[in-house]
């Protein structure tokens, strides 16, 4: 895809959780057949929003996710649109038994939504920080997974999730988020962003990560190093073509999430390179770990999901590239 | 993986000839339904499904046979009396729905839907079998006219639960009735539901508990109590109904006080015989899941002349 421009401002806009909120709110406003479960969390989930809208369509499940996945099976059994929101940890870690029985296996239009991902949350802690839910969401059949990097792609990558037939999850953040993209942009899933080109090493990025690779392009680009970004808002289907071309192309590629790097999205790329073209990889992401309680900031920096970890990832990977 | 079943084989002699849905506004045109069955004739089919249910687990060499046998009058008062289902019309919005939660007990429902009509009635015995429709557990992908695809314990009552809301946004007549086991009801999921349930006054489920007393380690008290079983229920906030769950009579008089139970849904606790019918499979845990041998598929069916 052509740039879609080549400088970034980067302005802190909304966190992707409340662009979700608001675009479900539209969502139910177009289709009369969505429905939202929420289990206590929707103030923060922000599916408060449609609930305030579409009372009679929004069920309360209290602090339930096993049953909360369940009964958005049964609706979308009867021909119901359901979306099942809470926090990444609880509704894929406490549902994955029903994420895989009642959900995936009979392939059933589905959406889950997990806020507060990663580990960026900051100081609740590791219990309310879901850092392998990409992992576990990947590894059911059939599953479509979505991690948007800023409100104008969670905008539209929900209503791209409530048109799709079939299961979907989408990560989404606690944070506000860096807009990096023009509210006209459009987005297809399983179609990566190439938000700017370069030949020396490609840059595969997804959520926070994208804005982080952006920021490390700019200071590459300084040191005379041409580096490629791409957005990954799909995890799964991964994008193989972008993939193939950007190791073909540039013959490096490092890639960086807020996941643990075991099951990520830098696992699968590397499986498709793997595959298609090899070349020199690096991974930025959670090494093994969970992290603690911090602001986001500190937590971020002292756990290596900075722009600065993306360059240091770049420099191994040209070094290793010679 | 088959393909979808085709419907189009069903003898017209199986319906009465198009009666009229008129409790629903969204429900607008004559759809065939299951004709009702009298007690005699259940009883009928009921022993018929026995010897299937023994001859599909037989011939498979290994299932559920205990748990299968206990539902059974259950199960054909559901699918020959209460219901309103039209196996031509499998997919009828307004249809009333089963799921069976105790997924294990598939055969059970095999035998029904064959003997419906949804299924092949000559294909029962490829049970188990690679290519089968008839799966290990109840499978969507296998059998679409399934209403759910089920094995892993304590999640069906959700599922009714979820339909049963669609049903009532969609301003439908649709009732939904699940069927768990009792060892099942040690799954916390349940009460999750049963919280559920009650809070958003589903009142078009229905709740079977198939109460045979033994799981598959052997008996429940052993096991996990599960005692008081009604009194759960309606700590829960359900409408609670305790019969005997072989007299068809008695099963048809719960469903309709169900049906007459406005505000709270309904759990019907069905008390039953594991491996009812066979008196060797009676009571006897060894029954839960393992298969008859040859020779005691003879002994059974024998006794279910």
């Amino acid at each position: 895809m052509i740039p879609t421009k080549t400088k970034f401002d980067l302005k802190l806009g909304m966190a992707t959780r409340e662009a979700f909120g608001k675009a479900l709110v539209e969502a139910g406003r177009r289709n009369k057949d969505v429905v939202v479960c929420d289990a206590d969390l929707s103030k923060s989930t922000y599916t408060s929003l449609f609930h305030h809208e579409f009372p009679d369509r929004f069920f309360s499940c209290g602090i339930a996710e096993a049953n909360m996945v369940a009964i958005a099976a049964g609706f979308a059994y009867a021909g119901k649109i359901p979306v099942a929101a809470s926090f990444s940890c609880f509704v894929v870690n406490k549902g994955f038994e029903q994420l895989r029985v009642t959900v995936a296996y009979p392939k059933l239009n589905v959406k889950i939504v997990g806020t507060h991902s990663g580990i960026s949350i900051g100081e609740d802690g590791p219990s309310q920080m879901s850092v392998e839910e990409t992992a576990l969401a990947c590894s059911l059949p059939g599953f479509v997974v979505l991690s948007p990097a800023d409100e104008v792609s969670t905008t539209a990558l929900v209503h791209a999730a409530i048109d799709h037939v079939g299961p979907v999850f989408i990560r989404t953040g606690r944070m506000k988020a860096p807009v990096i993209y023009p509210a006209e942009q459009k987005f297809e899933i399983g179609k990566a962003v190439e938000l700017i080109d370069g030949s020396d090493v490609t840059v595969i990025a997804t959520g926070l990560l994208v804005a982080e690779a952006i920021r490390a392009q700019e200071a590459l680009e300084a040191e005379g190093i041409s580096v490629r970004v791409i957005d990954f808002h799909t995890v799964k289907p991964l994008d193989r073509e972008t993939i193939t071309r950007a190791a073909a192309e540039t013959g490096a590629i490092v890639v960086a999430e807020e996941h643990l790097i075991d099951g990520g999205l830098g696992v699968r790329v590397a499986q498709a390179v793997a595959e298609t073209h090899p070349c020199v990889m690096e991974f930025v992401g959670l090494h093994d770990t969970y992290a603690e309680s911090g602001s986001p900031e500190q937590l971020l920096d002292k756990y290596g999901l900075i722009s600065r970890d993306v360059i240091a990832a770049v420099h191994r990977a040209l070094a290793r590239k010679k | 993986m088959p393909g979808p079943i085709s419907h189009s084989k069903i003898e017209p002699d199986s319906f009465t000839p198009f009666r009229r849905c008129s409790s629903s506004a969204s429900c607008k045109i004559e759809v065939p339904m299951m004709q009702k069955k009298t007690v005699p004739e259940m009883q009928v089919i009921a022993k018929r499904m026995r010897r299937e249910i023994i001859e599909m687990i037989g011939a498979a060499k290994s299932g559920h046979p205990g748990g299968s046998l206990s539902a059974v009058e259950l199960v054909v008062t559901l699918y020959f009396n209460e219901m309103r289902h039209d196996p031509a019309n499998p997919k009828w919005a307004d249809r009333d729905r089963f799921i069976l939660s105790k997924g294990h007990a598939a055969p059970v429902l095999y035998a029904a839907m064959a003997e419906s009509g949804y299924t092949p009635l000559d294909q029962l015995n490829t049970l188990r079998k690679l290519g089968s429709i008839y799966q290990g557990h109840p499978d969507v992908r296998f059998i679409p006219s399934l209403e759910a695809s089920t094995g892993s314990l304590g999640e069906g009552v959700s599922l009714a639960l979820g339909m049963a809301l669609a049903a009532r946004l969609n301003a439908s007549p649709s009732r939904t009735y699940v069927m768990l086991g009792d060892g099942e009801i040690q799954e916390g999921q349940v009460w999750e539901s049963a919280m559920f349930g009650a809070f958003h006054k589903v009142d078009n489920v229905v709740a079977i508990v198939d109460y045979n007393g033994i799981q598959l380690d052997g008996f429940v008290k052993d096991i996990m109590e599960v005692k008081p079983l009604a009194d759960k229920w309606r700590a829960f906030g359900w409408h609670a109904i305790e019969i005997n769950g072989h007299d068809i009579p008695a099963i048809q008089a719960a469903f309709q006080e169900a049906a007459g139970t406005k505000g709270v849904p309904t759990a019907i606790i069905a008390h039953t015989i594991k491996g009812k019918g066979v008196s060797f499979m009676e009571n006897n845990p060894k029954f839960h899941g393992t298969a008859p041998t040859p020779d005691e598929v003879k002994l059974a069916l024998q006794e279910l002349q």
